[in-house]
């Protein structure tokens, strides 16, 4: 590692630790959260460092902004002050973190160094069967994307799988009946009403569709993929919802449109694994797709299943969205 | 030592900072930040095993010999999605909690709890 990339890391660390303390000590929650949208962007920035770049391009999506958002609607429905923390919670909690650190410093001292290239994790022969292996057996430059797709397909299979069932809980713990309500329908603020805002956010949309569309089926050559895209997919929505009402937002994309989003991703995603099996391969065996030119099998494979993934996540992120913004779920 | 491992150290800080605010806090949603912050830390951790001195990023060009280990990366960007889902989960229990006693405090809804089964 050069000199310059070590400062940068230095530098970053520290504002890192910095904006870690900032959160402890802020009562007021709206600052704390916003803090905790710099520490995921800067996070982002050393996953850069780190050469994680499609790492990196999701978190910066997630973390400084849907979670951001979904935390601050939160806030919006509870009370955004907290109680000052008794000195009897600080104690313990000190003392068993910086236990907790020395230990796990003390093993850190096991670990190869760092950036070492005889680490185990670099000598193990899966190392060479990605890199190189993967250019000849999938073709596809970016190897994230290939071992997320298709290496390693059942993981990312269970990850879905897992998104899938957390939007369905949270849509189940936060349902309410819709119903008719003047009162509500008066007091809400529409940020709408401020001009530059609406018309700023009317010129964003296609761009932010069209390049939602551009990195989920970029995803082979560059950084992104299903999981980025449909972050990206909801952030649209989540922009909309904001400026012009969660009702004019569920005007556009309607409950049974969401519900239906959400479980299609996943069925397009086994639906692949399920015809591999038919055709004769194994459960995602992209290859038996295309019998005469297994690449082909592959790329066509790779492509439905990230469409799935970026389905399912846009779905679940909107609709969770949705759910929380929704004034009415406190009545 | 210091030269090689200072990185893992640091992310250590990191992630200890986060425990700390799971820990010392009693509002929950502070609890739920400072369980984000500890999970990025620890993604952090499992990408840093991944790095190569002089590598870059593992998207196959001609000319690059060195690349950084892929798989990290991709375990780590499933995960971020994954803890967003579940994040959104906690929240989701916050919000029903808030409804429920009226407070995200810890203390305070543990109180309520209390106060309603002696009422009963």
């Amino acid at each position: 590692m050069t000199s310059e990339i070590e400062l940068i890391s230095l530098v970053l660390f520290a504002i890192l630790v910095v904006t870690a303390i900032g959160i402890t000590r802020l009562r007021g929650l709206y600052g704390a959260v916003m803090l905790a949208a710099l520490f995921s962007l800067v996070i982002a920035c050393l996953f850069v460092v780190l050469d994680a770049v499609d790492v990196a391009f999701t978190e910066a999506a997630v973390g400084a902004g849907i979670s951001t958002v979904l935390m601050l609607t939160v806030l919006a429905l509870t009370r955004a002050r907290e109680a000052v923390t008794p000195r009897r919670r600080l104690w313990p909690a000190g003392i068993g973190s910086v236990l907790t650190g020395g230990l796990l410093i003390y093993g850190s001292q096991d670990l190869p160094a760092f950036g070492a290239r005889d680490s185990p994790v670099q000598r193990h022969p899966i190392t060479e069967a990605y890199l190189l292996e993967s250019q000849n057996d999938i073709g596809v430059p970016n190897t994230v994307t290939s071992v997320l797709a298709s290496y390693r397909g059942y993981d990312t299979f269970g990850e879905l799988a897992v998104i899938f069932t957390a939007g369905t809980a949270v849509l189940l713990l936060l349902s309410y009946v819709p119903r008719h309500d003047p009162d509500f329908e008066r007091r809400k603020l529409l940020l709408a009403d401020y001009r530059i805002l609406r018309v700023v956010s009317k010129i964003l949309f296609p761009f932010i569709f069209l390049f939602a569309l551009y990195v989920q089926f970029h995803g082979d050559y560059g950084p992104g993929g299903g999981f980025q895209a449909g972050v990206i997919f909801a952030s649209g929505f989540v922009l909309y919802g904001l400026v012009f009402g969660i009702d004019n937002a569920r005007r556009v994309v309607p409950r049974w449109l969401l519900r239906v989003l959400i479980s299609s991703g996943l069925l397009l995603y086994g639906g692949v694994g399920l015809t591999s099996m038919l055709l004769g391969g194994t459960f995602l065996d992209y290859d038996a797709l295309s019998p005469s030119h297994p690449v082909m099998g592959q790329h066509v494979g790779i492509l439905l299943v990230e469409l799935g993934v970026g389905i399912t996540v846009a779905g679940v992120m909107t609709a969770i969205f949705f759910v929380f913004a929704d004034r009415r779920v406190l009545q | 030592m210091i030269a090689t491992h200072y990185i893992y150290w640091l992310i250590i800080v990191l992630m200890m900072s986060g425990l700390y605010i799971v820990l010392s806090h009693g509002h929950l949603l502070k609890k739920l930040i400072g369980l984000n912050v500890f999970q990025a830390a620890v993604f952090l951790l499992y990408v840093s095993f991944g790095k190569v001195a002089g590598g870059t990023a593992p998207i196959v060009a001609p000319g690059i010999e060195t690349y950084s280990h892929p798989l990290p990366a991709v375990l780590v960007l499933t995960a971020i999605v994954v803890g967003m889902a579940t994040t959104s989960l906690g929240l989701a229990l916050a919000v029903r909690i808030f409804r429920e006693y009226g407070t995200l405090e810890e203390d305070e809804a543990i109180v309520a709890e209390a106060s309603e089964h002696t009422a009963a």
